[in-house]
């Protein structure tokens, strides 16, 4: 079975026979493949309707929920892990959700767009438009992504409200990976993973 | 009447009957010694005796859940929409059997039948029944049907309860359980709309202490009124729009009380047609078992203490209109779930319908419902 790259990292990242929740886990397919090879156990949740079908279909538990209401169903530190990918820029209130994330699991896995890549500045800064690239398809008006951030802000925001970075992975659209790239990651990453929890 | 029996119709179906000799303890003190259950099955049992479905009906339904009796049959059975070949619980694959449940009024024991001891009917001496009861007593069912273990137990509102019951008290008889549209147990508003529904009943002159039977009539103006407020209930503000609006009978208002808007047309008849079916009795214990449904209670009022006992996995379902038993009732039943780390999956399915969307065939929830059902099947080797 092949794996979206930045779901193989993630899955390197979680512990086997852990207990996850996926926010946003669209098909299933993270949750799945975590149950085939590490004995993860877990729900997803998710909030289109397609996307639940095709849960089921995989044998996956999914909830379907808007995350914007919040994670007020699960308890204090109920599950090992609470994954959110490619989400994070989707929710209303992401500073909330992240803490949401981090009261439910003991550790959190997030992944976001970097709005700091180069073509991002160059459609902004230098034609003076919103920026459509690869990791970002939509035209600003009918974009579901209202919180986009650059992994600088990320950091930022971790540092503020004391949460601590225990990995870090910066890939390109096709979740590569180079030197450059981890050198100058908020110019030349497409895509951000962290893993954090409450310092 | 079908003129000729649709391909996903389970087709022509005949009710059977089991009586039981082994006394039944009941719930409130009382023992039932003697009873029997009306049940019909639809599709073939397996050889291993892996792929039964219990289905289990809510207030007003019976065994006749899918099918005709006969030609002349105006309408199906209750969940003819969910029931039958390529339909959710798909009969090519699985062996349904759903029973009419103690205190009915379609042929199991119940307050209109003879009760061996007096040779009258039962009447108000029928025991009130609870969801345990009818557990205990579905459970008999299957020992004598020989099926030990079934791959899912599944209901609707009243239904849901008795599967979830199912989980608790007969962890190891269900792969899984199907709970849709339900609550984990009622609202003090829900009581409140069986209660007036119970007073319509026992303040009709013709109800007679519920011997009724015994002067030849019905409380007929009781029982229309329950089910009238019921309905009320079942259907939605947008549904009740949708299809009466302000709509006037004779186009115009005439200044008296007779039956002026469509609504109360309609809700005069479905409460007349209910009168000719159903029994004022069996209406009054329906409602009481639903009142005092809560399985939290044995568990220290702990939902998810009582959960920790099942081991079934579990699909719950909602529908976004319906207010008897709206989403937030079955997120309590999933959050229950999830603290006691049980299996469940999640569907809150979009519909104007209200309560009665759980018999309809909308198009999501019915995917939703056979996706899952279809992972049953697969589990069980009836593919």
């Amino acid at each position: 079975m092949s794996l979206r790259p930045d779901l193989e990292i993630i899955s390197g990242w979680i512990r086997r026979g852990a207990r996850v929740l996926d926010l946003g886990c669209g098909d299933g397919t993270l949750l799945r493949h975590l149950h085939e090879t590490r004995a993860v156990t877990g729900y997803g949740i998710e909030i289109d309707p397609d996307n639940v079908e095709a849960c089921i279909r995989a044998g996956v538990n999914v909830i379907q929920t808007d995350l914007d209401a919040g994670l007020s169903d699960f308890d204090d530190e109920s599950f090992d892990y609470v994954v959110m990918t490619q989400t994070l820029q989707a929710v209303r209130h992401p500073a909330r959700l992240i803490d949401e994330m981090l009261r439910v699991g003991r550790e959190g896995i997030v992944t976001f767009p970097n709005f700091g890549h180069w073509r991002c500045r160059v459609q902004l800064g230098l034609q003076g438009r919103m920026p459509v690239v690869r990791t970002l398809p939509y035209q600003w008006y009918d974009t579901p992504n209202i919180h986009l951030c650059t992994i600088r802000d990320f950091e930022a925001l971790c540092e503020r409200r004391g949460i601590e970075v225990l990995q870090r992975a910066v890939v390109d659209h096709a979740h590569r990976s180079s030197l450059a790239m981890r050198l100058l990651p908020n110019l030349l990453a497409e895509i951000a993973l962290y893993r954090i929890r409450r310092a | 009447m079908p003129e000729k029996i649709p391909a996903d119709s389970v087709g022509l179906v005949e009710p059977k009957k089991l009586h039981f000799d082994e006394p039944l303890p009941l719930d409130c003190g009382r023992t039932l010694d003697e009873y029997d259950l009306v049940y019909e099955t639809y599709g073939e049992l397996n050889a291993a005796r892996t792929n039964a479905v219990l289905v289990c009906h809510a207030l007003s339904g019976d065994h006749h859940a899918a099918g005709y009796h006969s030609m002349a049959d105006r309408k199906p059975g209750w969940w003819e929409n969910c029931i039958g070949p390529g339909k959710p619980i798909d009969t090519r694959r699985f062996h349904v059997v759903c029973c009419n449940n103690l205190g009915g009024c379609k042929g199991s024991t119940g307050p209109n039948t003879i009760n061996p001891k007096t040779g009258r009917h039962y009447g108000p001496d029928f025991p009130i029944v609870t969801v345990r009861d009818w557990v205990r007593s579905q459970a008999r069912l299957a020992d004598r049907l020989g099926i030990e273990r079934w791959a899912a137990v599944v209901g609707g509102s009243l239904g849901g309860m008795q599967a979830m019951q199912w989980a608790i008290d007969f962890p190891e008889r269900l792969a899984h359980a199907v709970v849709i549209a339900a609550a984990p147990r009622l609202s003090a508003q829900n009581i409140a709309f069986n209660e007036v529904a119970r007073q319509a009943i026992l303040s009709d002159p013709d109800f007679h202490e519920g011997r009724y039977y015994d002067h030849g009539v019905v409380p007929r103006r009781g029982l229309m009124l329950a089910r009238m407020l019921g309905h009320i209930t079942y259907l939605s503000d947008d549904a009740m729009r949708a299809k009466f609006g302000r709509e006037l009978r004779e186009g115009k208002l005439n200044f008296n009380f007779d039956v002026e808007f469509q609504v109360e047309s309609y809700l005069r008849y479905q409460g007349r047609a209910f009168v000719e079916r159903f029994d004022a009795n069996t209406y009054l214990l329906m409602t009481k078992a639903l009142d005092y449904f809560d399985p939290a209670a044995d568990y220290g009022g702990s939902l998810a203490e009582a959960f920790r006992r099942a081991r079934a996995r579990f699909l719950v379902v909602s529908f976004t209109s319906d207010w008897r038993f709206s989403p937030a009732r079955s997120r309590e039943i999933v959050k229950a779930l999830l603290d006691a780390d049980r299996d469940v999956t999640y569907a809150e399915i979009e519909a104007h319908q209200g309560h009665d969307a759980f018999l309809m065939p909308i198009p999501r929830y019915v995917a939703a419902f056979g996706a899952y059902m279809q992972r049953v099947a697969r589990e069980v080797g009836a593919p």
